[in-house]
């Protein structure tokens, strides 16, 4: 499993654009919508804790499609199937090598990208904390998304149309964490709840996501 | 004789086609006799005036669109568990019809909402949780329409089926945290004192009973188109192997 | 006896292709299967690797290794780290011996992408070397090997009987054998149901 989690960041590292594309993305987003919404300081302020977890929403949904996609197309994952390892195994080590790449360095730069929305003083840690606890659901989540849709050509638009519904508890709970910090309340329900939504997927997913490779490779 | 029996398909075809018209005959009368009686026979009420008469159409099709969804668990752990053909095609064609309960809901509610709450749209706990209901459907008719190989189909609309049905209860107790809404109470209950007068109520009970029976004609045309495709597919597929 | 399969019947796209089908294999034997395209063979190795379930019959097997059409080769990887992450995932040894016997040592830090499709091939049947088990089950393992690649993966298979290991193999070309057995799957063409039976 070790195994198959530095054969996995390996490639992300080599292929390029693994680490990279999801942060541009990020920043992207982040650029764009005070330029869409005006630069007044109190609306940034306002709604910086959404947009920061929305683009990273986005930014983690861009590499989910080759999650599986890659490792079936030359035939890996059959073999990975036959291996000693629980296909249950592989799914909850690639969504950890997901999130080292994506949900990971989205989480540090994320007050960076606070700055540039004004997000309020209080809120930087909380945003970090926020998305430490909560990205990794994302991970997982968008891991079944993949495994159902990891045998079709064009599977990417039908992975967001899956996978976005089911970030609505995640997004939520995590903008909530940030918001109350960023006004000095206390974050405690919500972060309870965002954590409890990751410990559950990450207990629970891989399975369904293994049953659904399965399927799919049939 | 064992109610598994209705899940063979031959079986399921000769009971549907007995039953059909029964369900539609019963289905239309209902439907018109709550919808007239609603409309035409019911006073106007004090606050709401007759825009209140929507209510016929808009509370059927909001707990018609919930059902439908509950349905589609169903058949999908029956299919997960047993394997029935039959179940995992009544899920595949509960799903369009529950959506556009869904759809019917949420129009519905606009058109209720905007004389009473000034707005079409509010981001109301209620009427944002219907709306990713919406999306929920979406996914799973996507789903189902994407992949080729009928079975793995199944398989896989059904794992997103139950894996989506938690995130949907989740979605809605988190839309609740997140605020707190303008939606009036339970139109109906059965244990509390906060909901329509008999005068609605009654006329509003026949709708239900008639949206009820036609989600059953709906569902079961719909799985008799899906059966007969199936067929299809399977005699063409057997003509490839010959 | 490494696998022992009765009464099997096998179904590709929901239609059963094959049925009836039973062999034995033991330790340092070779099962070659034969019969006209579109008979099942694939269909049954892939049933037997696990990865699809069986229509009906019993298979009673130890753990097999499969290589299908698909090499399972990294194109970012070198031909070094393609092996030995195979290796790993195994938990066995032998990378060095492996590459060695396929003839992959000169190549061993060139990337999977830069390989021909006859190297990565070489490199996937090497792959065979480090999964440490006995029936190996091959999908048309020849496939873009030149003369003299045929001839190693010959002598690897000789190696791999000679240690009590066995294989079934779905080829079209003589792998020069002589204790290959053929099973000719014709026989157990499945005969397809009533037209009314047909889903219904």
């Amino acid at each position: 499993m070790i195994a198959l989690l530095l054969r996995d960041l390996r490639l992300a590292m080599r292929a390029g654009g693994g680490f990279g594309l999801g942060l541009a993305f990020f920043l992207m987003v982040t650029v764009l919508v005070p330029l869409g919404v005006g630069p007044e300081f109190e609306v940034l302020r306002r709604i910086a804790p959404g947009i920061l977890w929305v683009g990273a929403l986005l930014a983690c949904l861009l590499t989910l499609d080759r999650l599986f996609a890659l490792d079936f197309e030359d035939g890996s994952l059959e073999v990975l199937a036959t291996a000693p390892i629980p296909m249950e195994g592989v799914v909850a080590v690639k969504s950890l090598a997901h999130w080292v790449v994506t949900g990971l360095p989205l989480t540090l730069i994320a007050p960076g990208l606070g700055v540039l929305m004004s997000l309020a003083p209080e809120g930087y840690l909380w945003l970090v904390v926020a998305l430490a606890v909560g990205t990794p659901a994302l991970s997982v989540i968008g891991a079944f998304g993949a495994a159902l849709t990891v045998g079709l050509k064009r599977g990417g638009l039908l992975l967001s149309l899956l996978v976005l519904p089911m970030y609505v508890p995640t997004l939520i709970f995590g903008t909530d964490v940030v918001t109350r910090g960023a006004r000095g309340l206390d974050p405690g329900t919500p972060l309870l709840f965002l954590a409890g939504i990751t410990l559950g997927a990450v207990a629970l997913l891989p399975f369904a996501a293994a049953a659904a490779i399965r399927a799919n490779l049939k | 004789m064992s109610i598994w029996e209705y899940a063979n398909p031959k079986k399921f075809m000769q009971t549907s086609a007995w039953a059909l018209p029964w369900v539609t005959g019963l289905a239309v009368v209902l439907l018109a006799g709550g919808l007239i009686w609603g409309f035409f026979l019911t006073p106007d009420d004090f606050k709401q005036g007759s825009t209140v008469k929507i209510i016929y159409l808009h509370v059927p099709s909001a707990m018609m669109a919930v059902t439908a969804w509950f349905m589609m668990l169903a058949g999908s752990l029956i299919w997960l568990i047993r394997r029935h053909h039959v179940s995992a095609l009544t899920a595949k064609a509960a799903g369009p019809v529950g959506l556009t309960f869904t759809l019917i809901g949420l129009v519905t509610g606009a058109i209720w909402g905007q004389p009473m709450w000034g707005t079409w749209w509010a981001w109301d706990p209620r009427l944002t949780s219907f709306l990713i209901l919406g999306l929920f459907y979406l996914g799973y008719i996507a789903l189902w329409e994407a992949i080729e190989d009928p079975d793995t189909a199944a398989d896989l609309t059904s794992v997103l089926c139950i894996v989506g049905s938690v995130f949907a209860f989740m979605s809605r107790y988190a839309v609740m945290f997140w605020n707190q809404g303008l939606h009036q109470g339970a139109s109906l209950s059965i244990d509390k004192e906060e909901h329509v007068s008999n005068v609605y109520a009654f006329p509003l009970w026949t709708c239900i009973a008639g949206f009820v029976l036609l989600f059953v004609t709906l569902v079961l045309l719909r799985t008799r188109t899906e059966i007969r495709a199936r067929r299809m597919k399977s005699l063409l597929a057997r003509e490839r192997v010959a | 006896m490494d696998m022992q399969v009765t009464d099997l019947a096998v179904a590709r796209g929901g239609v059963t292709v094959l049925e009836g089908v039973a062999f034995t294999l033991s330790g340092g034997q070779v099962l070659v299967l034969r019969g006209p395209n579109g008979i099942g063979k694939t269909t049954l190795l892939r049933t037997l690797a696990g990865l699809q379930p069986a229509v009906a019959g019993r298979v009673v097997a130890g753990e097999v290794a499969y290589a299908g059409h698909a090499d399972g080769v990294k194109a970012m990887l070198t031909v070094a780290e393609n092996l030995g992450f195979w290796a790993a995932v195994n938990g066995v040894g032998g990378v060095e011996a492996a590459l060695e016997a396929m003839n992959l040592g000169a190549l061993r830090h060139r990337r999977g992408a830069d390989g021909s499709a006859g190297q990565r091939r070489r490199l996937g049947l090497a792959r065979l070397l480090v999964t440490g088990r006995k029936v190996w089950l091959l999908d048309e393992p020849t496939v873009s090997l030149d003369v003299a690649s045929v001839a190693l993966f010959g002598a690897v298979l000789r190696g791999h009987l000679g240690q009590g290991g066995a294989a079934l193999i779905a080829t079209h070309i003589d792998l020069g054998l002589p204790e290959a057995r053929d099973l000719d799957l014709t026989p157990y063409k499945a005969v397809q149901p009533a037209l009314d039976e047909v889903f219904g």
